[in-house]
């Protein structure tokens, strides 16, 4: 399935944080586009072509209602892009690109964990910080298919959007850095992937790393979700590359979901 | 209405815009996106006799106007293109360009003799390639250089022969008719610039080679007044290139005496930039009587 690109309107921006965003944009497949799964994303532009900066955004799909076309993207604000993101107001325009790369294929992975010989039958969704912006969808889409999630979710300090989880998660678990909320320290700390068939993780690149060796000694399956500066989004540039165990791999359309240890083993 | 056709080669192009090679992938990438049967041809991501994986560490930086970027010609290789690539490449309604680089003159005349025998329609000679240690840019400077890669591959090779030049080059002038001599049948410029930026924090350059090559319309200006000197230059047709964004860039090069032109970074600034920019070429020649580009073709100079 390949991206489209067009105009669209923003439907609603909502600051959460000082520097967290939610926005939602109207996407209508009946147009043409592709209905977004779990784990993909879209290019985002808001300003003129001949206005900095020169490249779109790459921003994750947090939330998709089929019925209405609400595509929702959950965002960091880091930079000049974000900040102009950041600035749009329901009514205004933004080219969107996508939906764009690989994701987490939930049904697939819903029946295998439903049709292992044995339990634990369980999926655990691994987010950090804005890496858990993708996994909303996807345990929409897992508890869908049939396998509710359990969510751990870790943050530097105050949690944000972990409302939305509440119906499609199984059990959350939440831990900071700082201590504020949940426990006290990474979220490694909190979870057990001897407990899981299948841990799916996104996040920063360190603690992706740290949950893919846990899952390691305990030999269960681990898919994480990368990000990359990435110039087309499309396969085309090559800029994003990650090189795998299994060669070089673009991040925008093979990925952005690998297996973890192509990605991470020694 | 305008007839936007360019003869090119003995081929017949349906515009003269043709994606650049390194942003446009092989084409199929973008084939929901706009409609490439309006676009002249594609050039795909340049390719290497073996393939390669590219280079390590940061590959992209924007700047003011502009992308560097030092992809390292990450490719499979001539013969995956030719057995995977191409079929989808050849499938898209447009002129195929197949790019070459090389690490030496043996590895181009490989590549070259063997894309003789496919269904590519143009070989785009890469001689310019700044980020890898022999992409081809060794060839790209002196003109003695150049003219010895393209004789060779001229002799092995069946198909038209475009050479894409540098920036880098010595002398554009003398680099073109160069090349000319050595039979190539037309001259592409340019390449990027090669170029430099320092992270201030990690106290070293940004890119792993140091240099990384510099495109967008940071470029522009200066990419048209090599394609102007390398018009002068030769007979042969000069396909110009170097940060067109709009139909009125791609115009500009034309006056200049560009037979078609190429369109890269602008494929990252709009996804649609190829096609978007042979319409609005197509408005300005209804908006001013002009029924064909050969009307326009160099009339600046």
């Amino acid at each position: 399935m390949n991206a489209t690109s067009c105009n669209t309107a923003v439907l609603a921006q909502q600051r959460l944080q000082p520097d967290i965003c939610r926005l939602t944009v109207a996407w209508a497949p009946s147009a043409g586009g592709h209905i977004p799964h779990a784990g993909q994303f879209f290019m985002l532009r808001a300003w003129p072509a001949d206005q900095p900066p020169l490249l779109a955004r790459p921003i994750s799909v947090h939330d998709f209602d089929p019925a209405t076309g609400a595509l929702t993207f959950l965002y960091q604000i880091k930079g000049q892009g974000t900040t102009q993101l950041a600035a749009l107001q329901p009514g205004d325009t933004l080219s969107l690109t996508g939906p764009c790369g690989n994701g987490f294929d939930a049904a697939a992975l819903a029946a295998e964990v439903a049709g292992d010989a044995l339990p634990p039958r369980k999926i655990a969704v691994v987010g950090g910080g804005i890496g858990v912006a993708p996994l909303l969808l996807l345990c929409r889409e897992l508890a869908a298919a049939g396998v509710k999630p359990d969510l751990f979710a870790g943050y530097r300090d105050t949690p944000y959007a972990l409302e939305s989880f509440v119906g499609c998660c199984n059990q959350i678990y939440l831990a900071t850095d700082s201590g504020v909320a949940g426990y006290h320290g990474l979220i490694t700390g909190v979870l057990h992937p001897a407990q899981y068939a299948r841990v799916l993780t996104c996040g920063p690149m360190v603690m992706m790393r740290g949950v893919y060796a846990l899952c390691a000694e305990q030999n269960t399956p681990c898919l994480a979700s990368l990000e990359g500066k990435m110039a087309c989004g499309l396969g085309a540039c090559l800029g994003c590359t990650c090189h795998t165990k299994i060669g070089p791999k673009t991040v925008c359309k093979e990925g952005p979901v690998f297996d973890a240890g192509e990605v991470f083993a020694e | 209405m305008s007839d936007l056709r360019v003869p090119f080669l003995g081929l017949e192009m349906a515009g003269p815009v043709v994606a650049a090679s390194g942003t446009f992938g092989f084409g199929p990438e973008y084939q929901d996106i706009e409609d490439l049967r309006l676009l002249g041809g594609i050039s795909g991501k340049g390719l290497t006799l073996a393939g390669q994986p590219g280079n390590r560490g940061e590959r992209l930086l924007e700047t003011p106007a502009g992308l560097m970027n030092s992809i390292g010609l990450q490719n499979p290789g001539v013969q995956h293109f030719i057995d995977h690539e191409l079929p989808a490449m050849r499938a898209l309604g447009t002129t195929v360009w197949a790019n070459l680089g090389g690490h030496s003159i043996e590895d181009y005349c490989t590549g070259a003799a063997m894309l003789s025998g496919t269904a590519v329609d143009i070989i785009e000679l890469n001689i310019s390639c700044p980020n890898v240690k022999q992409g081809g840019l060794a060839y790209g400077v002196r003109a003695a250089d150049a003219a010895e890669v393209v004789e060779k591959v001229r002799a092995v090779s069946t198909k038209p022969l475009v050479v894409k030049l540098s920036p880098q080059a010595e002398s554009i002038a003398d680099i073109c008719k160069a090349v000319e001599g050595a039979g190539a049948d037309a001259i592409s410029l340019c390449n990027t610039f090669q170029a430099c930026a320092v992270d201030i924090e990690k106290r070293r350059p940004v890119f792993d080679n140091i240099f990384a090559g510099l495109s967008g319309p940071a470029v522009r200006p200066i990419a048209l007044r090599m394609v102007w000197q390398a018009v002068g230059a030769v007979n042969i047709p000069v396909v110009g290139l170097g940060g067109i964004t709009t139909g009125a860039d791609a115009l500009q090069f034309i006056m200049a005496g560009a037979t078609a032109v190429q369109v890269g970074t602008a494929n990252f600034i709009d996804p649609t930039a190829c096609v978007r920019i042979t319409k609005e070429i197509a408005q300005w020649m209804d908006a001013h009587g002009v029924a064909n580009l050969a009307e326009v073709r160099g009339c600046a100079r």
